[in-house]
């Protein structure tokens, strides 16, 4: 079953088409990757899911109802959390008191809201992190509680924006295992991500796109195949090896 | 442990304090720090915890005064109900700010409420039917002595204090904070922003126009240019809550005692030791004050006091 179906999807910024009628979907249980180059329309498809900007035309439809143009606490409420790619911590708060913040999501009781804060840095890695300013992370602490917060707000879909960027090998390891973690534990998982290594491993389908409009759609064998989108963006990574 | 008897220490002194200094000058200025202590800390849980910076909150303190003056002068109640419902008078008055402003954002809260204020001024000014215009409203005071006024100041900047003290400690406490730090980020971990900016603005409002209307029965006069005010009031409610430390709960007590010892010096230039002069200087003074807390002391007196330990006691203490 579809958990999310994005149909038609057109986002323009003044002149500028930056997605253009895109349609996919995400069934329920699975890693979905969405690839292409820089500039081509990920992260906008991301905020126009949660409706971080509205919707210029088409429709989103999560668990069978369309979420268009319902509030983005709304939606993370109804069950759809993401992480930003360019990191937003809150600052001068705890790792906990981040991670706690998310939990009251669905928990109301200050305790138990730090209870499950604290499950889920353990969960994460970052429990050794928790009494430390979010400003003083590193920049893979700061991604992975990027994730640890989009998961306190307990999201049946999880919109992941490049997590792994900028994270060292031995980092990226433990975000794909962290990844497949949070799959297995039942979540669905739409994943953006330019590093091939991860989108590769991971994905159970990969949606491709390119100027803002769909190239391929596959499991990953099919789309790394794909000759447009080894003209669009793998030849270009490749191109460098 | 050691904190909970400073505070059971400093409560005992505030509870004998006017039994041992009879003086009604120190007692006034004691009265007048108390009620900034209230209207600091309410600033404070809006602009320091929330992030939405008010240049305008002699507005709630003027509604609150107003309301308390208008209920004996034209309903003839006694200003002490006025007590009570100057602050939920003060508060409607935040619903409608609120739900103007806080949808955009930037900076526009903070010239709405700078407007806001001004407009108040010139309303108490104009309406002549209902407040009297700039002749201002007189009641006659409740009690002769100060010590019943001593003690419900107290009580009240008590209350405020506790009650902002366990706000913070609460869900709504951790949404205004993630408000202040990041909005975006905010609003997609389900947090209403607009609506805890509108819970934290109401609380805020409500304090205020408390405390507006206690200087209403204590001073048993009010006029628009007074209660109004963009400096003695609005300005005043800002420096309380930097000098003494934005985002902390004891900072604006520590503040309201020290910007009200302050204006005082001044204006009784230098308790009469100083040439007359000097009480003009305290514009300067206050500006020249919040240059060196923003430079010296960012996190005010509170948030800061391990430096100035370190720096003017020379205590060792353990590294930052
Ligand atoms: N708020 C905005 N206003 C105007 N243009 C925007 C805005 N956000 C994105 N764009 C433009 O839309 C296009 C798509 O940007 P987007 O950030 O979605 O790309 P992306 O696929 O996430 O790229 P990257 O891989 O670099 O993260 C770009 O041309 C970008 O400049
Ligand atoms: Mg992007």
């Amino acid at each position: 079953m579809a958990l999310l179906e994005v149909k038609n999807l057109t986002k323009v910024f003044g002149g500028l088409r930056a997605v253009s009628d895109v349609t996919f979907h995400v069934n329920q249980g699975e890693i979905m990757g969405l690839i292409g180059p820089n500039g081509s329309g990920k992260t906008t498809i991301f905020n126009c899911i949660n409706n971080y900007y509205p919707i210029t035309s088409g429709d989103v439809i999560f668990k069978g109802n369309s979420i268009k143009g319902m509030k983005t606490h709304t939606i993370c409420h109804l069950g759809i959390g993401r992480t930003f790619q360019v990191v937003k911590p809150l600052s001068r708060m705890t790792v906990l008191d981040n991670v706690t913040a998310s939990a009251f999501c669905r928990i109301n009781i200050i305790r138990d809201a730090r209870e499950e804060a604290l499950g889920i840095l353990e969960f994460c890695g970052l429990i050794d992190q928790k009494d430390k300013l979010a400003k003083s992370l590193p920049i893979g602490g700061r991604k992975r509680l990027e994730i640890a917060r989009a998961l306190a707000t307990k999201p049946e879909l999880l919109l992941l924006d490049e997590t792994a960027a900028g994270l060292n090998p031995s980092e990226l390891d433990e975000a794909i295992e962290l990844i497949k973690k949070i799959r297995d534990g039942g979540i669905t998982v739409l994943i953006v991500e330019h590093i091939m290594k991860v989108i590769m491993t991971i994905s159970d389908r990969i949606h491709a796109i390119n100027f803002g409009q769909t190239i391929a759609e596959g499991t990953p064998e099919e789309v790394a195949n794909n000759p447009a989108v080894i003209e669009a963006y793998l030849g270009e990574a490749y191109a460098q090896c | 442990m050691g904190k909970n008897l400073a505070y059971i220490i400093l409560g005992v002194i505030a509870v004998v304090f006017p039994l041992v200094v009879t003086s009604d000058y120190y007692l006034h200025l004691v009265i007048i720090a108390l009620m900034w202590v209230i209207i600091g800390s309410a600033w404070n849980l809006l602009a320091g915890y929330t992030g939405q910076v008010s240049f305008g909150h002699a507005m709630f303190f003027g509604i609150g005064a107003y309301t308390a003056g208008i209920f004996v002068t034209k309903l003839e109640i006694s200003a002490w109900w006025g007590m009570a419902f100057g602050g939920v008078v003060a508060m409607l008055i935040g619903l409608f700010v609120g739900w103007v402003c806080f949808r955009l954002r930037g900076p526009y809260f903070a010239l709405a409420t700078l407007a806001g204020g001004e407009i108040f001024r010139l309303i108490a000014t104009n309406w002549e039917e209902l407040t009297d215009g700039m002749v201002g409203i007189l009641i006659i005071q409740t009690f002769t002595s100060k010590l019943p006024y001593y003690y419900i100041a107290l009580a009240l900047a008590f209350l405020s204090i506790y009650v902002i003290h366990l706000v913070m400690k609460s869900k709504w406490g951790y949404y205004f904070v993630s408000i202040r730090e990041d909005q975006d980020a905010a609003e997609s971990l389900g947090i209403n922003t607009t609506l805890y900016k509108n819970i934290s603005l109401l609380i805020s409002s409500f304090f205020t126009g408390m405390a507006g209307a206690f200087y209403m029965n204590y001073m048993a006069f009010i006029d628009p240019h007074v209660v109004f005010s963009l400096h003695y009031i609005s300005i005043m409610a800002i420096l309380v809550g930097i000098v003494g430390g934005v985002a902390t709960i004891m900072g604006p007590a520590v503040g309201a005692f020290i910007m009200v010892g302050l204006q005082e010096t001044f204006r009784s230039a230098f308790f009469g030791l100083a040439p007359a002069w000097t009480s003009e200087a305290h514009a300067l003074v206050f500006g020249l004050l919040v240059i060196f807390v923003i430079l010296f002391l960012p996190n005010g007196v509170v948030g800061d006091w391990q430096k100035i330990r370190r720096n003017v006691f020379r205590i060792g203490t353990s590294s930052s």
